[in-house]
């Protein structure tokens, strides 16, 4: 297993993800709060970019309803922790468990009628919304008054029940993002890996060669969906309360995919890199712009800035980044970025 | 009560007419250009906005304000089909949504930026009239507002149907090499579909200031109501959008009574999700 990770990884490769992994891991001790939470927020946009990465950059499915998975994920683990205290160590089997399901569910019922394409993605959308409004009635739940955990201080390390620091908050989240690569990188020279990207090529070509393509779909968006319930664990207990107006906006799916498509659809590093690259680059846009104290302002150079990376740049950054360090061959890169820009 | 219904459902159908408008511009441009136009509602909200200027400026009624905002909407759509959509024609889906997405942000913010958060809207000489058909109650603003929906519609049919202009443009979306071969000039022709799905949801927009007010936040969920209209009569299907929008009219005045209204939208994505798997081409769509 660690011999096909690790086959056709140009070294230098290995070295750069050693020293950008060694970076992280020491980053807490050299930054202060604001810088800290603003990395927390890079790496939960890394996994879960990741995570949705899966589904369109490998399998071809564009999934517009990524905010669901999240928040179904966060809704499980955060109400069997209020309700009747489950610590979310155990709770997250649940958040999986259930995220998995309405992955398969959307997957099963869109892939047994051969839903592709633009309706895939709005039927994420309708599903997603139909989620939002449904938990938005649910008393039980919080409903639209939301729901709030108990806080119970902001310091040490209660890892079991997820009550800690946020430095608690960025390891864990570290782990996670080193784990998805990993996963993500393992699947990719996998059997599967490549029954995906043939299916993403050419679904009719790939059926005719054997390929159970139904399958094969739905072990994506299954996989995947699962991966973004877990991110929604953290997400409850990171941010200690819940509205269905906010985890199961369009715009929170949105903010997801952002640095995944910045960063490179179907590569490997990209998403990391895009979000890396993007939370600090929001977070410095609100900064500048907080003076004018004019609301909308943020937004709208945001809109901008990613309108003006996708018409200059609709590979996304990384694959070109990866060629001029050398590091083409990491998660096969430059190869997949450049099937999928000659489409 | 069953006058009571039948009011309810009534109303219902003539705000669908004028959802089905709004809808038709986004099918108008999916079924030609082959764009899901995600900033629709965004530009639904400036048309809206625009109208509630003039109307309060100027003191016109929100129907005389329609022609302007409509060709206002139109020079806006061909501009952005000419200088930004075009470009990212050939990208795959995911990049042409993320595109739109982002431009429907910078258009929220924009709307925020030059109106404020706070909601406006138009006083009309005739807001609380009605008219009596036997036991039956209409709004006088509700019957105005659907006629004018299906007036612009039934203009739009007939351009589609008779006109040159119309029929090469219906030839662009069943075949864009054919048109490229028989010496169309596609680029201006999905240029100028784009500015006429602009121009329809200019009009719903002017339209829809008669039933409620503005503010900057309405944009996505009217693009989600669009998608789910066009979805339910058939991507790319003008009647159908038409008729999707008073289906999704009558759900939403049936929900809104028979459970509560806030669940209207709850059913009315549910509608779409069945129709989404029992008939993924819509209503009235093709089988692609």
């Amino acid at each position: 297993m660690i011999e096909t990770m690790l086959a056709g990884a140009p070294r230098r490769a290995l070295v750069a993800l050693a020293l950008l992994l060694s970076a992280l891991v020491a980053a807490p001790l050299f930054v202060n709060a604001y810088a800290l939470s603003v990395l927390i927020l890079a790496l939960y946009y890394a996994y879960t970019g990741q995570a949705w990465n899966m589904m369109i950059g490998f399998a071809g499915l564009l999934s517009l309803g990524e905010a669901m998975f999240v928040g179904l994920g966060a809704y499980a683990s955060a109400g069997l922790f209020q309700k009747f205290g489950v610590p979310p160590v155990l709770g997250l089997f649940l958040s999986v468990a259930v995220s998995a399901a309405a992955g398969a569910a959307v997957g099963w019922l869109a892939f047994r009628f051969d839903i592709n394409g633009v309706y895939f993605a709005l039927l994420t959308i309708a599903f997603s919304e139909f989620t939002r409004i449904l938990v938005d009635n649910w008393a039980y739940l919080g409903g639209s008054e939301g729901l709030f955990l108990h806080v119970s201080g902001l310091a040490g390390w209660d890892i079991v029940n997820l009550r800690g620091s946020p430095v608690m908050f960025y390891y864990v989240l570290l782990a996670m993002t080193s784990g998805m690569f990993l996963l993500c990188r393992y699947l990719l020279a996998s059997r599967l890996g490549y029954y995906w990207r043939a299916i993403r090529e050419d679904q009719d070509a790939a059926r005719s060669l054997g390929v159970d393509v139904f399958a094969c779909k739905m072990a994506a968006v299954t996989i995947s969906s699962g991966a973004a319930g877990l991110a929604g664990v953290v997400y409850a207990f990171y941010y200690n309360n819940l509205f269905p107006e906010t985890a199961f906006a369009l715009s929170h799916s949105i903010d997801m995919l952002l640095g995944a498509v910045v960063g490179g659809v179907g590569t490997l590093f990209g998403p990391i890199f895009g979000a890396l690259l993007l939370t600090p680059l929001g977070e410095a846009l609100t900064a500048a712009t907080d003076g004018l104290r004019l609301p909308g302002v943020k937004q709208f150079f945001w809109g901008v800035v990613v309108a003006a990376i996708v018409l200059a740049r609709p590979t996304g950054l990384w694959p070109m980044i990866a060629g001029a360090l050398g590091l083409d061959k990491v998660g096969l890169d430059k190869v997949d970025a450049d099937e999928k820009s000659g489409r | 009560m069953p006058a009571t219904y039948a009011n309810i459902l009534i109303s219902g159908a003539l705000a669908g007419l004028i959802y089905g408008l709004s809808a038709l511009g986004l099918s108008v441009i999916f079924g030609v250009v082959r764009i899901v136009n995600f900033a629709h509602g965004e530009m639904m909200v400036g048309a809206m906005f625009l109208t509630t200027l003039m109307v309060n400026a100027l003191g016109l009624d929100p129907l005389l304000c329609l022609p302007v905002v409509a060709a206002v909407l139109f020079v806006f759509g061909y501009l952005l089909q000419r200088f930004l959509i075009e470009r990212v024609a050939h990208l795959p889906d995911h990049m042409q949504f993320l595109l739109m997405a982002a431009l429907a942000t910078t258009l929220t913010a924009a709307w925020l930026m030059i109106f404020g958060p706070e909601t406006r809207g138009v006083r009309l000489s005739y807001g609380y009239d009605s008219y009596e058909v036997g036991p039956l109650i209409l709004d006088k603003t509700r019957v105005f507002a659907a006629a004018a929906a299906l007036v612009v519609a039934g203009l739009l049919f007939a351009f589609f149907r008779w006109s040159a202009t119309g029929k090469a443009i219906r030839a662009c979306g069943d075949n864009h090499t054919g048109a490229l071969v028989v010496g169309l000039d596609v680029r201006k022709l999905y240029a100028l579909t784009f500015g006429i799905g602009a121009m329809c949801l200019g009009a719903a927009g002017a339209i829809m200031v008669m039933l409620i007010d503005t503010q900057p936040y309405l944009g996505p969920q009217y693009t989600l109501l669009a998608f789910v209209i066009v979805i339910l009569g058939g991507l790319g299907s003008m009647a159908g959008a038409m008729l999707g929008g008073l289906v999704i009219g009558f759900s939403e005045a049936l929900a809104g009574v028979l459970f509560q209204p806030s669940l209207k939208s709850a059913f009315s994505f549910a509608l779409l999700i069945v129709i989404l798997l029992v008939r993924p081409q819509g209503l009235l769509g093709k089988r692609a």
